[in-house]
């Protein structure tokens, strides 16, 4: 009896298993017509409820397919909290063999499955950020947020706030856009006062919110009274800096909502432009082989001021000079991070 | 500040201040974990259990605005998975390393779960404010180290001298040790194994719940997905550290945590040290001292094995 009740369980597992596998083969990638939907799949490295990384990405997708005219023009689905890159690997290859016309890698940790999986669909196109390489491969896009451009306006503010001239920024991995991002508020904080201490951390992972309130705790203790930080883990330093009454630079999302007091202001991504070009170059038949920044010249990167905020005259006025500054060109920021 | 050196006073005193506080966690769910292995029974999912514990307690604090009702929930939501827990081990004496681990994918999705649908975006708390002990807090240098922190690090401290107490002063340690140690025979002299070990347990994950609401209203008044990051088994393997005693447990969180802080200040000051680097100094130390201290400690002879009554 027992053996008969297995056999009967493996055989419907099996069937279960076999059921979910007829998928591939069957729908074909949406020629250029305009009556299909564009449908673009995106994977995600954290939730889009982050208020940071992720959520740029998903607020974007939302907004052009507003624009696009809703979901009769483009359709999307996510994957999103994909901190495991294999998890996302077989993620992209699924929804590549689903046939979706884009699929956004959005996480430098996916290069290398994207690298792999890209050559085996080449109708389908790829989108892989935040980065510059596109492996040379027709079918991949790159993009990336030029995010030491807002961190110089942020870092300008920063300095013109700090009564103990001491700054601190909660870093996550020293690496692409943290880096750029940390290394333009370093350089608008010293431009605006060539005195001000900028102490930088950097916590080793982009999700540990544990280790970014810890940092935010010894940067205050250090005399620190203005933070910034990147990547999906400052929620943590943003719950000290409130309960400490200290203020906070935000970048990739608009994080006021979490600080509503002290969240002076944000440098807000706006992938929007990267997406509505590519999915025009998609339509036209040209499927990759080329690179996208956002960056404040194109709206790409917008400084979003909290308006429950009071910021000062003068320091308004500096962080206005500072984007104009970067928009003109007038104002270089100089850049160590290895791309 | 932040032109002094790494070894001046007022650092040494952010440091020490750090390390006490960052060790809360880690205390509680290592202690619960110690009571539980000590009695034979190895749980991985700690892990599981704090952020369901810490999932719980912010929840119900931003419903209720009472930060007391989401420790209560902590409490009930950690007693729950142990009673699960308990089932599981005693009754289905299913295989430990497993189904604790089971447990760990369940707390955490579920938290996750939770979390996207019923608070949906992130969002922070007012947590609890440091506790002011008259006469103590005010100690200079002592009083910021030790006496500046709010009632649930106090806690987590007193549960040292409180679990030592029990374990080997009270019948109920006794059982207990009796219990990880031969089973058998603890089971002839009228022990029930089983009873034991549920306590054990349901202990373990009311203390493992009683961390992670430390961590979300206590430390961070803030809750996101995969919080813990990890810290459920470093809590584990501090049980190892600690040679299944909490006087040796406290010790291990101590090391860890102090070198945790003494890593950030060190980044903060900007001693010239890889970031990489610093952040894994907290893990390479323990393991170094673990190794150095060679001793000759043993686990409880019973651990991790399923006990079944032979009649």
């Amino acid at each position: 009896m027992k053996k008969v009740i297995w056999f009967l369980a493996v055989l419907g597992i099996v069937a279960l298993a076999l059921s979910g596998c007829g998928k591939s083969a069957a729908t074909q990638p949406a020629q250029q017509e305009q009556a299909k939907p564009f449908r673009i799949a995106v994977i995600l490295p954290s939730s889009i409820h982050d208020l940071a990384f992720s959520q740029s990405m998903y607020d974007a997708l939302v907004a052009v397919q507003k624009q696009m005219g809703g979901e009769s023009a483009m359709q999307f689905v996510y994957s999103d909290g994909m901190y495991k890159v294999d998890d996302a690997a077989a993620a992209i290859r699924d929804y590549a063999s689903q046939g979706y016309d884009l699929i956004i890698a959005h996480g430098s940790q996916y290069g290398s499955s994207l690298q792999e999986i890209a050559p085996d669909f080449p109708k389908t196109s790829f989108a892989w950020g935040t980065t510059v390489d596109t492996f040379g491969m027709p079918n991949v896009f790159a993009y990336e947020a030029a995010s030491e451009q807002g961190g110089y306006v942020n870092g300008v503010m920063a300095a013109k706030l700090s009564k103990s001239g001491v700054l601190g920024v909660i870093g996550p991995i020293e690496t692409g856009d943290a880096q750029r991002y940390v290394e333009g508020f370093i350089a608008g904080a010293k431009a605006t006062n060539p005195n001000v201490k900028v102490q930088v951390t950097w916590t080793g992972s982009f999700s540990d919110v544990s280790a970014a309130a810890e940092a935010a705790n010894t940067h205050i203790a250090a005399g620190a009274d203005v933070l910034t930080g990147t990547a999906q883990m400052v929620v943590g330093a943003i719950g000290v800096a409130k309960e400490k009454n200290v203020l906070w630079f935000g970048t990739q999302a608009d994080q006021s909502s979490l600080a509503p007091k002290i969240v002076v202001a944000n440098q807000v991504y706006h992938w929007e432009i990267v997406l509505t070009q590519m999915i025009d170059l998609i339509k036209k038949g040209t499927l990759g082989g080329k690179a996208f920044a956002i960056n404040l010249a194109n709206g790409g990167e917008v400084v979003e001021y909290n308006p429950q905020f009071n910021l000062p005259k003068d320091a308004k006025e500096a962080a206005e000079a500072a984007i104009q500054g970067i928009k003109a060109g007038s104002i270089k920021i100089p850049l160590n991070t290895k791309k | 500040m932040s032109g002094e050196t790494l070894f001046s006073g007022a650092v040494l005193v952010g440091i020490l201040t750090s390390g006490i506080r960052l060790a809360t966690p880690y205390l509680y769910a290592a202690i619960g974990e110690t009571f539980g292995q000590r009695s034979g029974v190895l749980n991985l999912g700690v892990e599981g259990q704090m952020l369901l514990g810490a999932f719980a307690a912010f929840y119900v604090a931003l419903v209720t605005g009472s930060l007391w009702w989401g420790v209560l929930a902590s409490l009930a939501v950690g007693a729950l998975m142990g009673l699960a827990m308990a089932v599981v081990t005693v009754n289905f004496q299913a295989e430990q390393g497993i189904s604790g681990i089971g447990f760990y994918l369940f707390g955490m999705g579920m938290s996750d779960l939770l979390f996207q649908k019923l608070v949906g975006t992130v969002k922070t708390i007012q947590g609890f404010q440091p506790l002011h002990i008259p006469l103590l807090s005010d100690l200079p240098v002592v009083g910021k180290i030790f006496f500046s922190h709010n009632w649930m690090v106090y806690v987590a401290y007193l549960l040292v001298p409180l679990g030592w107490f029990v374990l080997n002063k009270t019948t109920l340690g006794v059982k207990i040790r009796a219990v990880g140690e031969n089973p058998k025979a603890a089971d002839s002299l009228g022990i029930s194994v089983g009873a034991v070990r549920y306590y054990t347990i349901i202990q373990g994950g009311i203390l493992s719940g009683l961390a992670g609401a430390a961590l979300s209203v206590g430390l961070l008044n803030v809750f996101q997905e995969n919080m813990t990051s990890g810290m459920g088994f470093i809590a584990v393997a501090l049980v190892y550290f600690g040679a299944w005693k909490p006087l040796g447990v406290l010790g291990g969180a101590l090391l860890f945590s102090m070198v945790n802080a003494l890593q950030l200040w060190m980044q903060v000051l900007g001693i010239p040290i890889p970031p990489d680097l610093a952040v894994m100094l907290p893990y390479v130390l323990t393991i170094l001292v673990l190794v150095v201290s060679v001793s000759k400690v043993r686990a409880p002879a019973a651990l991790a094995k399923p006990f079944e009554r032979e009649e």
